[in-house]
């Protein structure tokens, strides 16, 4: 079996007394969609900001490809692939969505310590962003501020940065959150294609989209996985059915 | 090249400031030509202040460390080179200078490295602890400049001879004018730069939105350290010109009121647009001139203005005249 691209090892994170990651392990392979679920308060978000970098972990290790990024920030990760929407959207609200984009291309061609060239002039910055956009749909929303994008737009430009930061995973929280329900129809197909790129790790609420998706599926209860295995795994797990599919079927 | 409204605009306020002296020397009141290298001066200590708080986000009120920085160095080497001491730094000493290229030059580097340190340390808060750390650190190079009696402590120092440019005799007002006014339009032609450039871009998102920013593999905080160096060396440059225009230097400089005013004339301008600082000079200088020959309370007005400013113009003058920023 190939090596795993992200490798997160009996991760633990308390706050006070709340154990919000209790020894979570999980791991992201070469060309699949492993799905994260669980109840409001599981703890995602927590582990997400720990895989990200946001969150220092107490104990465990985070690995990613390869080699432990438990030391690295924030930026570092990303610089080493690890492309990320938010679960609330989180652009730079003035910039257009190109300049967004152009960001992260500009970030990955390198140093952003050059002073003197004008960016929009720049073809090797303004080329790849424009095609991370078209690749989302946004191509003609390019020159809008993020701020005057709609929800499912700004969702969709999360994800065009995180393309053109050529990731080697993708962190999605939440990615079909606030979207239509034709929103999240066309985004479950683009990201059936784009596991093929890279593997992703997806938190979300929207079951539909997740039994469409997932190779794997691993449920997140009170901070720890109480269950990991395929769509049907999951699906006729007791356990799973009584903490959180339950009630929703 | 089609130039954007706001370059145009730009522009016009230069030759404005351009024009000013010249008609004052034509009307026989060749006292505006002060005026008008005060306007210039002021405008370059701002477009310092505008990378930083403009472009970065990072709200500085201790600019003045670097304007008085800039000044104190150019007394100081004005009264070593009249003096013919050199400057001794105990294990070395360096020939003083009284030419002004050489003057912007050690006064720019050492304004770098104090921007440097303070920003290292101030950089690592945010919002108003980084008010206030600026503020304190500001407040401790005035301290530092009244108990330091070897060049004229709470007095001041006075630069009997204004330092020598090469070519040009910088006694004459026009010509003080010009430099002062060549230095302003290299400083704005950097600005334009740096704000359209790579590292504009990561400076002026990192003021957005710093997650984003870390996120696409940009690390913020160097981003801004750099822009803090940047800024404080333009300031400090302006203070070098400052100290030459009156030929005189004092702590006054360096203090708190100078900081808060280097911010009014961005607000009043125009945060973060290329030309906000020399509107606000230009607007700043008019009206401490027109409005304090007829009152001493003439900062009541402008306290008005700024209130004015701030409530129905969010964008300064720049904003009313050019419309809101867009980017790309």
């Amino acid at each position: 079996m190939a090596e795993p691209v992200l490798d997160i090892r009996d991760l633990r994170k308390t706050f006070g007394a709340l154990k919000a990651t209790d020894g979570v392990s999980l791991d992201l392979r070469p060309g699949e969609i492993h799905a994260l679920i669980g109840p409001n308060g599981a703890g995602k978000s927590t582990l997400i900001h720990q895989i990200a970098g946001t969150l220092k972990p107490d104990a465990g290790e985070v690995r990613f490809l390869g080699q432990t990024v438990n030391q690295l920030g924030v930026a570092e990760r990303a610089r080493m692939g690890l492309g990320r929407s938010f679960q609330v959207s989180s652009l730079a609200t003035e910039f257009s969505a190109l300049r967004n984009v152009m960001l992260a291309v500009q970030s990955k061609q390198g140093s952003s310590f050059r002073f003197f060239k004008p960016v929009m002039r720049d073809k090797s910055l303004t080329e790849p962003a424009m095609a991370a956009l078209e690749r989302v749909g946004l191509k003609d929303r390019a020159h809008v501020p993020a701020a005057e994008l709609s929800h499912g737009e700004r969702r969709q430009l999360e994800i065009a940065i995180a393309l053109a930061l050529d990731s080697k995973a993708f962190l999605l929280d939440e990615p079909m959150a606030g979207m239509g329900p034709e929103g999240s129809r066309q985004l479950t197909g683009f990201l059936d294609g784009l596991r093929h790129e890279a593997p992703i790790l997806l938190v979300e609420h929207d079951m539909d989209a997740v039994f469409a998706l997932a190779d794997r599926i691993s449920v997140l209860v009170y901070g720890r996985i109480i269950a990991s295995g395929s769509v049907d795994d999951i699906r006729n797990n007791p356990e799973v059915r009584r903490a959180y599919l339950g009630d929703m079927e | 090249m089609s130039l954007s409204r706001e370059n145009w605009i730009s522009l016009a306020l230069l030759a404005l400031l351009l024009a000013i002296p010249y008609a004052a020397i034509n009307f026989g009141n060749p006292f505006y030509v002060t005026l008008a290298t005060r306007m210039a001066i002021l405008g370059l200590a701002a477009v310092g202040l505008n990378v930083a708080l403009g472009l970065g986000g990072l709200v500085s009120f201790g600019h003045a460390a670097f304007f008085g920085v800039g000044g104190y160095i150019a007394g100081i080497m004005a009264s070593h080179a009249m003096s013919m001491q050199p400057l001794n730094f105990g294990l070395f000493a360096l020939p003083a200078s009284n030419q002004m290229p050489a003057i912007w030059i050690v006064a720019m580097l050492v304004a770098g490295v104090l921007a440097a340190a303070i920003g290292a340390i101030s950089l690592r808060t945010s919002g108003v602890y980084f008010i206030m750390i600026t503020l304190a650190f500001a407040q401790m190079t005035f301290y530092f400049a009244i108990s330091w009696p070897a060049y004229g402590g709470e007095d001041g120092l006075s630069i009997l001879v204004r330092n020598q440019f090469p070519g040009v005799n910088t006694m004459v007002p026009i010509n003080y004018f010009l430099i002062c006014f060549g230095v302003l339009v290299v400083a704005l032609i950097l600005f334009a730069l740096i704000k359209n450039s790579r590292f504009g871009a990561a400076l002026q998102a990192a003021r957005q939105n710093e997650v984003r920013v870390a996120s696409v593999g940009i690390a913020p905080f160097r981003i801004r350290l750099v822009a803090f160096i940047v800024s404080g060396m333009i300031t400090a440059l302006a203070g070098a010109l400052y100290a030459d225009l009156n030929r005189f230097v004092s702590p006054s400089m360096l203090s708190w009121h100078m900081s808060g005013e280097l911010i009014v004339l961005i607000i009043l301008g125009g945060v973060g647009r290329l030309a906000g600082p020399l509107a606000g000079a230009m607007l700043f200088v008019m009206f401490e001139f027109l409005l304090g020959g007829l009152t001493e309370r003439w900062q009541f007005f402008l306290g008005l203005l700024l209130l004015g400013v701030v409530l129905f113009a969010r964008g300064g003058l720049i904003g009313l005249v050019a419309g809101r920023q867009r980017h790309g």
